[in-house]
């Protein structure tokens, strides 16, 4: 893929006439997916994709397309070439765009990983063996993953990588489950084994008696995956410049300054240690940390090149959505062995799903609690909880009411496969709340 | 394409199989987008491949490429044979006992002025018009407008001479004005894509586009103005553009066979509906019928076959309130021995068809929009969804919209802000308490339901008349 590319990008320099530039951007993989009902296969199968994004400009002028490529390189060279005399076509149509800010100084990178993934049909049939007997269901996604960027000034980025990304529950009964994740770069049936001992321990507790709480307030302990539900949903418009100029982020209060998270609450992007790449699409390399929050303020913004060209700023090579790739939660001082001693009585929350904002600019938001979900009681696990509503502010469960945040950290890789499989990460710590807001 | 398709699919479709298929997809998006007065970049992506699915004894497999030569089409078949060689006897519904359809047949959207048949200039003049009409005031400090345009091809071959054609034409035009003042924002859009219709322009003489940008700017100007939305519970009036979310999450997720199967559990979840509810459970109040209708020659997700080759035809899943019937495709319907309907879909050529919504409509009622507010003595109108959550059992929900009517004695008294209602979807229909006729039916529909692993985002349609509810908890925000 790597060769073909960049016989691509040298082909898309040959044709440029006079003072064209282009752009272009490579999303491909080659994945399996096999899907996973009832402790057998539901869905086994392999997708392999390459799509490739050419933005040709001329002076202020900008337009691009998206193809699939074919993988023949004189066939790719035909189609693009034809691309190209249709932007040609539009291009002298469009007005001069004054946003439009591009990277004329050649910064080249190449990220290889070796590939030391078994065949995904023996990594199938060890999660079969290891599921006998369980209500298992889930999704394996594994393969290469591939991202590049190349420029008529000659700059060319490489980005391979090779994992998977096993995302399964054991079910209990109905909505009574344990969700676990298991992904890296190498197989270790071990390693598997022994997040299944975990998960099957867990699935005793949800064969106890359940419990419904009434709405109201409780305390809780919410795990490193449950906080990455509240952080996805402030990435939607959250940090972005535009959310900030434009006042509709959930950061409003925070932005105007008459609102403060927790000193205890600090927040990066934090791209050198995240599994995604350094370079974007419009090929602006991204620095190492991006400060958002810092004890509690806002401290910064994701800025793409356009919003930098709008607002005068300088662009941290965020994406166009400007939304995070990989961001980090400062660790804090509770050792996650003394969570549930910390808790004491209140609802230990393993996941939170569905999230969606109340009000958003005050920062409000609800959501469910989902999978293993246990009321605590003197710091130990009595009841699954049956699902519950929360509805509170950001203001509160990462501000006021934020007690105390694990030591440790968790590396959460994401198992998106919206279009392709997703490189995105996040590095977190768990949260013990005060007081959280259940409605319903 | 489609000769040499079907002649490179008779060449290398493999020997030895129960059931094969060769599923291709071309589909070319366009999007033009102005906000405050600059062309947003064009943004056009043509998207092409193919699928190959096999049965083979107890396995399946399936392989997706955007090689389509002869040579590229004979790599996925293998791919495709090694997994059903692998899975066979470890899937979890026996493919050797599944018929297959095998169906000849055409569909195509009906289109007056094609989207290819409009010209650039014609376009940016329209997105120009109204980006001129939105900025009212200057509490309006952002504002943009766009047309997306979708035309899709699909051609379905099975190894049993099944071929099906089908072409779509969409169009999704929207617009959004955000105005703030004093620490307070509110923001008004044409439905973030929430009228996605099959069309070429000729939507813009059926839904009011062009016109639309100076309410839409004034009720963000209004809503900065206006009192919280009431909390208590009381009536709730939804119209079409939140009828469709309401619909969509709380009847069609829920009804979805291969959720109830428990292939979701995992991700998009699980349903409060379990297969002995089919013929006895009542959904919701006498008043509610509800549809899976693909013969809406507007609605976004009409077709006449699914993405399995079964024929579509339109079915009552809700009638007079009972719950008749789920949304299960051929597979769902084999494993649960339940009839359903033809809604195997996939969101494109990589991705492999499961039991996805369609189009899910709410069967019009008798009464005017003005009788159902009239017999409201006091309660709350809602217009235009703007957030959404539901457990995982598609049961317990809260949902809040854009822009809130308060209703006082039977009479609209003025708009309020940052409207939400919560309830639980077992309950929640058995307080439907009016229908509005045809007056207030809209078609409408999304680009934007996810569910799946691998994930797909896939289109829907969605058309309803307002409707009306009782003793709901609603309430406002901050």
């Amino acid at each position: 893929m790597q060769k073909h590319f960049m016989e691509l990008a040298d082909f898309l320099t040959s044709q440029m006439r006079g003072d064209e530039v282009y752009t272009s951007y490579l999303t491909a993989e080659d994945s399996d997916f096999v899907r996973i009902n009832h402790g057998q296969i539901r869905q086994p199968g392999s997708v392999s994709q390459a799509n490739l994004q050419l933005r040709l400009l001329q002076g202020k002028r900008q337009c691009s397309v998206t193809v699939g490529l074919i993988g023949d390189l004189e066939a790719d060279k035909a189609q693009l070439r034809a691309q190209l005399h249709d932007l040609r076509e539009l291009l002298p149509h469009l007005p001069e765009d004054p946003h439009l800010l591009i990277n004329e100084s050649v910064d080249n990178s190449e990220h290889i990983e070796t590939n030391e993934l078994p065949t995904t049909a023996d990594m199938v049939d060890n999660i079969l063996k290891e599921s006998t007997g369980l209500d298992c269901v889930g999704i394996l996604a594994s393969g290469s993953n591939y991202r590049a960027f190349a420029n008529s000034f000659g700059q060319r980025n490489w980005f391979s990588s090779h994992n998977f990304n096993w995302d399964w529950s054991l079910v209990h009964s109905v909505d009574k489950a344990v969700k676990s994740g298991y992904a890296g770069k190498e197989w270790d049936s071990n390693v598997f084994a022994s997040k299944m001992k975990d998960a099957k321990a867990q699935l005793k507790l949800l064969a106890r008696p359940s419990k419904t709480l009434k709405p109201g307030s409780v305390r809780a302990y919410l795990s490193p995956v449950a906080l990455s539900e509240i952080l996805d949903l402030l990435s939607w418009s959250g940090f972005g410049l535009a959310s900030h100029k434009n006042k509709t982020t959930p950061l409003l209060g925070l932005l105007e300054g008459n609102q403060r998270l927790s000193p205890q609450f600090s927040l990066q992007e934090d791209v050198v240690g995240g599994v995604a790449p350094d370079f974007q699409s419009d090929g602006f390399r991204r620095p190492s940390q991006v400060s958002l929050i810092e004890e509690g303020r806002l401290s910064g913004a994701l800025i793409s090149p356009r919003s930098a060209k709008e607002f005068g700023a300088q662009t941290t090579g965020a994406n166009g959505g400007e939304s995070p790739d990989s961001l980090a939660v400062t660790a804090g001082d509770l050792p996650t062995a003394d969570v549930l001693k910390e808790l004491g009585t209140g609802v230990w929350i393993g996941n939170l799903w569905y999230l969606n904002y109340s009000d958003r600019t005050a920062g409000r938001m609800t959501g469910m609690t989902r999978f293993a979900t246990f009321w605590v009681e003197n710091g130990e696990i009595v009841a699954p909880l049956n699902v519950m509503r929360f509805d509170d502010t950001i203001h509160r469960m990462l501000g006021s009411e934020l007690e105390a945040l694990t030591v440790e950290r968790d590396l959460l890789l994401s198992a998106s496969t919206y279009y392709n499989r997703s490189t995105g990460s996040s590095r977190l710590p768990g949260v013990l709340l005060k007081d959280f807001a259940f409605t319903l | 394409m489609a000769h040499q398709l079907k002649e490179k699919f008779k060449s290398v479709c493999p020997a030895g199989v129960s059931f094969a298929s060769l599923r291709y997809v071309q589909e070319t998006t366009e999007v033009i987008g102005m906000r405050r007065g600059v062309l947003e970049p064009i943004d056009k992506t043509i998207d092409r491949g193919v699928m190959v699915t096999v049965f083979v004894n107890g396995g399946m497999g399936y392989a997706a490429t955007a090689d389509l030569t002869e040579s590229g089409l004979k790599k996925a078949f293998s791919k495709a044979m090694d997994w059903a060689h692998r899975s066979n006897g470890k899937m979890v519904f026996d493919p050797s006992t599944l018929n297959m359809p095998h169906s000849t047949g055409t569909y195509r959207s009906t289109v007056q002025r094609g989207w290819t048949d409009v010209s650039f200039s014609e376009k940016l003049d329209l997105l120009r018009g109204i980006d001129e009409a939105l900025p009212i005031d200057e509490r309006i400090i952002d504002w943009s407008s766009s047309l997306m345009s979708v035309r899709t091809e699909s051609l379905y071959l099975t190894n049993e001479g099944g071929e099906v054609h089908q072409e779509w034409e969409m169009l999704a035009p929207d617009m959004m004005a955000v105005a703030h003042h004093e620490g307070q924002t509110q923001k008004r859009s044409f439905g973030s894509r929430g009228i996605s219709q099959q069309t070429g322009w000729e939507v813009f003489d059926r839904v009011d586009y062009r016109d639309a940008g100076p309410r839409i700017a004034s009720e963000a100007i209004q809503l900065l103005e206006a009192p919280d939305c009431p909390t208590g519970n009381m009536d709730l009036i939804l119209m079409p553009d939140q009828m469709m979310l309401q619909i969509h999450e709380s009847i069609g997720h829920p009804l979805e066979l291969d959720r109830i199967l428990g292939d979701e559990r995992n991700y998009a979840g699980t349903s409060f509906v379990t297969m002995d509810m089919f013929g006895s459970f009542q959904y919701g109040s006498d008043l509610l019928n509800v549809t899976f209708d693909p013969d809406v020659p507007e609605e976004f997700a009409s077709y006449a076959f699914d993405d399995n080759g079964t024929p579509a035809e339109k079915s009552y899943l809700i009638r007079n309130g009972m719950l008749e019937r789920p949304l299960g495709a051929a597979i769902s319907q084999h494993r649960s021995n339940m009839a359903g309907v033809a809604n195997s879909r996939a969101c494109s050529w990589n991705r492999p068809p499961m039991d996805r919504m369609a189009n899910l409509n709410i069967e019009p009622g008798d009464k005017s929009l003005d009788e159902l507010v009239a017999s409201v003595e006091r309660g709350v109108l809602m217009h235009t969804n703007t957030s959404w959550s539901i457990d995982d059992s598609r049961n317990k929900f809260q949902f809040g919209c854009e822009m809130g009517e308060l209703i006082e004695n039977g009479e609209r008294k003025g708009i309020v802000k940052n409207p939400n209602y919560r309830g639980i979807s077992a309950t929640f229909w058995k307080a439907l308490k009016g229908v509005a006729n045809r007056e207030s039916f809209e078609v409408l529909g999304t680009p934007y339901c996810g569910k799946g692993e691998p994930n797909q985002v896939i289109r829907v349609g969605h058309a309803s008349p307002a409707c009306l509810f009782g003793n709901i908890d609603v309430f406002g925000g901050a």
